[in-house]
């Protein structure tokens, strides 16, 4: 049977590609998985790859055309199959023809529950229509992973088959990692139901987390703050006030007198132990976003959600623009890790071989123009994150100190803050944890 | 005057379980009811109708016995002795009921009430005697429903050309053409007593599609079937010009871009019943009804006024006897000072007892796609299930609506002999919030209908095995 070739969606966010090259040609034999061409997205250049065995029969766009996620660019048949069809589909009206079905297989049944609708037996059964495109190959909830949860929660379940609870509330509290028996149940007789597991973790039940001075909640990847009335009228007028994210804007001056004697001292151990300021800096507004989640968190329009994992993007310059890396777990993480891994990233994005797995799901992210000679600036904000910190260039500033004028190594830096989710005391917090650390970094060791 | 602890306004299924419940946990109770106890349900709706449905399948049944080597001889029909022998079962049920209440100590006035004040009720008894009988903890309102005309279209019932199901139940004889108009529950159950008994049936629906509220692959089924036992199935209908006659109706029917002449001997109203609101004081008393003309309750089944309480039809949908009697059990344990845990009505089953049955809880396909719920379907036909084939009857299937990510049943939809029945394994997991994967770990007997429904979850899983 012909397999569709589809332009597909290589990235979360990405409606077009551009075919960059075939790497088949018309005529080539190919398996499932085998690449059949680079595609440049909104973000790198990936591979699409074949979806079925045969011969890649028919290429309908060119090299460096662009299409819209879910056009036939190709068609993989047999040798000698007929795909006359599929070709005049796909080659006549390009991208109309694919279009012109899917809207059409959605309208179906809502036309089939108006009642005004004229007769429900001349109705396509549009469901089952069999012309549907495959689903792209996004990793979906596919049954066999879903299965393989299943199990997992299903042993999860057994040491907490004491406190009394439904198999959906332990799966979900299994996959959302909540101590099941931290969570008060309002089910009959007690019972742990699904919404007390939402409850809990929108109220942010913890996953029986040690009492130690660590902010982070080990197992639970984060905590919904529920919008109090006075946080959604703070959000709706500040909107009203300034475009869709009300920003402003907290600077601070610091003194890296500190920071560079360490970065020294870890040179003259040799170069394996060099780190840049930048590294330094960042490891600095990991460890301070651990212990200030109201800022290390996402805007949801109906609520907060303050991540307890401080996932740091990192932006970096490239030829064809700005794209922000991830360094995940960044608060967990040795300097000499984030300093290896920043390097890594930054190499990567100018090198556009970045995966889309490595620039999404930041957390809070710092953008640095300090080596390009800027003394202060502002970032926008990655939304849905809900603050952004702009370093500038560190330089010999004259300041008083002691009562005498000296020359320090200074830095400024400028957070820009969703007001919607963040206030100017809380932001002047964060800003204060991490001045305390930049300025006394064997803190960062502690 | 009397002197109770809890009055019921009318003893059907909603009220008659309240009130047993209520003397179970010691207090002094009364049922008014004018007339027998049981309700719509006993005397007028599930069981004699049932009664009826059990002969249209027999009926339907003795047509396929020659394939079985079982060749009846000369086979009559006979809607009479069908009707007398619903009565029966419908008297002897409503008898039951009499004796629980001796059995429980529960005063049955016999007569129609009116609140009298907050804790007070006046009778006018079927003699004819004004009383009037004091209710020292709580009223409890479960007066029903009945059903209704549709004078807005030229069918008022008139109980002879134009009737209700009321009628229905009590015909001495089966038309020879019968109109039904509204394809619910009430008109697929009787389109098929009536085609099973050789009337002539059209069955009539302004929706798109036969048994609206139903998962839309349910309605499609039932239609496929019945359209092949003959009956006259016209959708997305409306009907104009509708001439009542002595000896039959006649009227326009517009579907499917069509205009067509539909005559008959009879008309059939089966489309919606109303609350019975009026004439128990509820505006006197103060007690709120809905937009829809409902009673209006809070989930401890309170109405707007203190110690009165509403359960059953006429404290809103869904209007089934079921629902009505959990409201009963929950409503007496409020009374008493427990404190029940508040009715879930998500996971209310739907019943439809025509052939094939059909079954359901929770949400249709369409709804979880309006709610944009990421689901999975689970399907799996009759045709492939081993005791369908011995018995003949494979139409249908079980189709399993699960959620994608967490397995939870979102939706059962079952269409097939015995699905009424079938279906309670997936209310048990619904209400227990049981997942597909509990349902299909359960070891289903061999060889049974059931094990579609394991079939189902396997399929929703993406590993079924017999079809």
């Amino acid at each position: 049977m012909a397999t569709k070739v589809f332009m597909e969606a290589l990235s979360p966010t990405m409606e077009e590609g551009r075919l960059v090259k075939w790497l088949k040609n018309e005529g080539d034999a190919v398996k499932s998985g085998d690449p059949l061409a680079e595609v440049e997205t909104d973000k790198a250049i990936m591979e699409l790859v074949a979806r079925g065995d045969g011969v890649l029969r028919k290429r309908f766009i060119g090299d460096g055309d662009s299409r819209p996620v879910g056009q036939v660019v190709g068609v993989i048949a047999a040798a000698d199959e007929n795909i006359d069809a599929i070709v005049a589909e796909a080659g006549g009206g390009g991208a109309g023809a694919e279009k012109a079905t899917a809207p059409e297989k959605e309208k179906a049944p809502e036309k089939e529950q108006a009642p005004s609708a004229p007769s429900a037996s001349s109705a396509p059964s549009a469901p089952s229509a069999p012309s549907a495109p495959p689903a792209p190959p996004a990793p979906s909830a596919s049954s066999a992973q879903s299965a393989q949860s299943a199990q997992s929660a299903q042993s999860a379940s057994r040491s907490v088959d004491r406190a009394k609870s439904s198999p959906l509330a332990r799966r979900i509290a299994n996959d959302r990692g909540l101590d099941i028996s931290a969570v008060q149940g309002s089910g009959p007789g007690g019972r742990i139901i699904k919404r007390d597991i939402e409850a809990a973790a929108a109220s942010g039940t913890p996953a029986a987390a040690p009492a130690s001075s660590a902010h982070r909640k080990p197992s639970a990847a984060f905590e919904d703050v529920p919008l109090t009335q006075i946080r959604k009228t703070i959000a709706r007028r500040l909107a009203e006030s300034i475009g869709p994210i009300p920003t402003f804007y907290l600077t601070v001056d610091l003194d890296l007198g500190r920071v560079v004697e360490m970065r020294q001292a870890m040179l003259d151990l040799g170069d394996e132990f060099k780190v840049s300021i930048n590294d330094l800096l960042l490891k600095a507004v990991a460890t301070a976003l651990a212990q200030h989640p109201e800022v290390n968190a996402h805007w949801l329009g109906d609520r907060i959600r303050q991540h307890h994992a401080v996932h740091l993007g990192m932006a970096v310059a490239t030829n064809d623009g700005l794209i922000v890396p991830v360094i995940f777990d960044a608060d967990q993480k040795r300097l000499g890790d984030i300093s290896r891994e920043a390097r890594e990233l930054a190499r990567l994005a100018r090198e556009r071989k970045l995966k889309p797995e490595q620039y999404t799901g930041s957390t809070f992210s710092v953008s640095n123009l300090g080596m390009m000679q800027i003394a202060e600036f502002t970032a926008i904000i990655n939304p849905p994150e809900v603050g952004i910190l702009a370093v500038g260039a560190a330089d010999d500033h004259p300041v008083v100190v002691d009562g005498e004028l000296r020359m320090r190594k200074r830095l400024r830096m400028t957070m820009s803050c969703d007001h919607r989710a963040v206030d100017g005391a809380v932001g002047a917090r964060f800003l204060q944890t991490l001045r305390r650390l930049v300025e006394n970094p064997l803190m960062l060791v502690y | 005057m009397a002197t109770f602890d809890v009055i019921f306004l009318g003893g059907g299924p909603a009220g008659y379980v309240g009130a047993i419940r209520c003397a179970q946990l010691g207090l002094n109770t009364a049922v008014i009811e004018r007339e027998g106890l049981g309700g719509t349900c006993v005397l007028w709706g599930c069981i004699p109708a049932k009664a009826l449905l059990e002969a249209a399948a027999f009926a339907e049944k003795m047509k396929k016995a020659p394939e079985f080597g079982v060749t009846p001889g000369d086979v009559k029909l006979d809607f009479g002795v069908a009707m007398k022998r619903s009565r029966a079962v419908s008297t002897q049920n409503s008898k039951g009921v009499e004796f629980l209440f001796k059995k429980n100590k529960i005063t049955w006035i016999k007569g129609t009430a009116k609140l009298a004040g907050k804790n007070a009720v006046a009778v006018k008894t079927a003699e004819g005697k004004e009383e009037k009988h004091e209710a020292k903890k709580a009223v409890v309102i479960s007066t029903g429903s009945r059903v209704k005309g549709l004078p807005q279209i030229g069918l008022e019932l008139n109980r002879k050309t134009v009737i209700s199901s009321d009628e229905a139940l009590i015909l001495e004889q089966a038309p020879k053409s019968i109109t039904i108009v509204g394809a619910g529950a009430v008109g697929c159950e009787f389109a098929d007593v009536f085609a099973a008994f050789g009337s002539k049936v059209t069955l009539l629906e302004a929706l798109p599609g036969i048994l609206p509220v139903e998962d839309a692959d349910s309605s499609k089924e039932v239609e496929r079937a019945f359209k092949k036992r003959k009956i006259d199935i016209l959708t997305g209908a409306k009907i104009s010009n509708a001439k009542v006659g002595k000896d039959g109706v006649s009227m326009t029917v517009e579907s499917g871009g069509e205009k067509r002449d539909v005559k008959s001997d009879i008309v059939l109203v089966a489309a919606g019943r109303a609350p019975n609101v009026e004439d128990i004081g509820l505006q006197e008393l103060g007690v709120k009804l809905t937009d829809r003309g409902f009673i209006q309750i809070d989930k401890t089944l309170a109405t707007s006024v203190a110690n009165v309480y509403a359960i059953g039809d006429v404290a809103g949908p869904p209007m089934l006897a079921h629902k009505g009697e959990r409201e009963g059990h929950v409503v007496a344990e409020v009374i008493a000072g427990k404190h029940p845990h508040a009715i879930d009505y998500t996971n209310v089953p739907g019943a439809t007892y025509c052939h094939p049955e059909v079954a359901s809880v929770g949400l249709t396909e369409q709804q979880c796609k309006e709610k944009k719920i990421e689901y999975k379907v689970g399907k799996f036909p009759f045709s492939a299930n081993g005791r369908a084939r011995t018995s003949g009857e494979t139409e249908g299937f079980v189709k399993l609506i699960r959620g994608a990510k967490h397995g939870e049943i979102l939706g059962a939809h079952i269409v097939g002999a015995h699905a009424t029945e079938l279906i309670h394994e997936l209310v048990l997991a619904r209400t227990n919030e049981y997942t597909v994967e509990e349902v299909e770990l359960a070891i289903h007997a061999h060889p049974t209908l059931s094990e579609a429904i394991g079939e189902a979850a396997m399929d929703s899983l993406g590993r079924m095995i017999h079809a």
